[in-house]
């Protein structure tokens, strides 16, 4: 058992330095709107998907209205619908599976997609402990930040490009992986027109529309492109 | 806003999530097969969504004001050229948003 936490707790490494950074910038926006770090713990406690809780904050500081909420949630976390077909067969032999479910994020999945236990070592047990860890490094980052946000004695104003930052680190990499540029060019032309046409607050959904069915119309072309299935982290 | 809107709020956000999370197993969690445009979407999709929510993150960059979103949009360059380089997401995000805030506070 020791040797299966010390083989989970390595793994995790580059995740705990990523969490606890992000997580410190979200608890701190989260703070800066108003929210003390119990909101913190909440939110990283239930909700626990990065990209979104940002996106939290956001909702938290205006008036968006509760469909709206809901509508950008499923659209934004819609990529954690396909993380969850590689892991069918897998989480169903375990019997922490519910949990594994909730806590599949995208770094999570990268981890887990790319995990070889060597010998001695409980593969599903090793596979829960990646989980659980990295939404503890996630939870103790939110929670320091928002608790630590009104004593920090330097200017954090910008600290949430940290978002953005995130998001293009990953687009790199799909970029570098990806057998073929289309689709990440096709969203990203979707998602400028869109926006120049509808507007900051309203163009996520015209724009996902658009792009399903652009790369759905392109189908042919691209299936003979991506020879296999191409991974999806 | 109050307390209790906020708490909907993000119970809305974390229903929604788990929701995302948990379509793959309620369609095929069965010995039902994973349909092929399903299986197409899966492999294509990702990379468009990131794109999108990268736009996203850069609605706020305005390009007739002051700045010209020259802060925002060297930051993502940093950011981009110094992943593509080191391959190393933590320093990537770390330099990308130094830079980023390094440039809101002090040069703009």
């Amino acid at each position: 058992m020791r040797q299966t936490v010390r083989f989970a707790f390595y793994k995790t490494i580059p995740v705990l330095l990523g969490y606890l950074f992000l997580g410190l910038a979200f608890g701190l926006l989260l703070q800066e709107a108003g929210y003390s770090f119990w909101w913190a713990l909440l939110s990283s406690g239930i909700v626990y998907a990065g990209s979104i809780q940002f996106v939290l904050v956001e909702f938290l500081s205006g008036g968006t209205g509760l469909l709206t909420v809901a509508v950008m949630t499923l659209l934004i976390n819609s990529r954690h619908a396909f993380y969850g077909l590689s892991f069918v067969e897998k989480f169903r032999k375990m019997k922490t599976y519910p949990y594994m479910i909730f806590s599949l994020t995208d770094e999570t999945y990268s981890l887990l997609c790319s995990l070889k236990v060597p010998e001695g070592i409980d593969e599903k047990k090793a596979m829960f402990l990646i989980a659980l860890f990295d939404q503890l490094y996630w939870v103790a980052g939110s929670v320091l930040g928002a608790a630590l946000g009104q004593v920090l004695p330097f200017d954090m104003t910008g600290i949430d490009f940290a978002m953005t930052a995130l998001f293009v680190t990953i687009f790199v990499d799909q970029w570098r992986e990806a057998k073929s540029h289309l689709p990440a060019i096709v969203g990203l032309c979707s998602a400028a027109v869109c926006l120049l046409i509808f507007g900051g607050s309203n163009f996520i959904l015209p724009s996902l529309i658009i792009t399903v069915g652009i790369l759905m119309a392109l189908r042919g072309r691209l299936e003979t492109n991506l020879s296999g299935k191409a991974e999806a982290s | 806003m109050t307390r209790e809107r906020a708490l909907l709020i993000i119970l809305t956000v974390a229903a929604c999530t788990l929701i995302t999370r948990l379509i793959p197993f309620v369609l095929f969690g069965g010995k039902r097969k994973v349909p092929k445009a399903v299986e197409y979407l899966g492999a294509i999709l990702p990379a468009a969504i990131m794109a999108t929510l990268v736009v996203y993150c850069l609605k706020g960059a305005d390009l007739f004001s002051a700045s010209h979103g020259i802060p925002e949009f060297a930051s993502v360059a940093v950011t981009a050229a110094l992943h593509a380089w080191k391959r190393n997401v933590l320093l990537s995000i770390a330099a990308g948003t130094l830079c980023y805030m390094f440039l809101v506070q002090a040069v703009f």
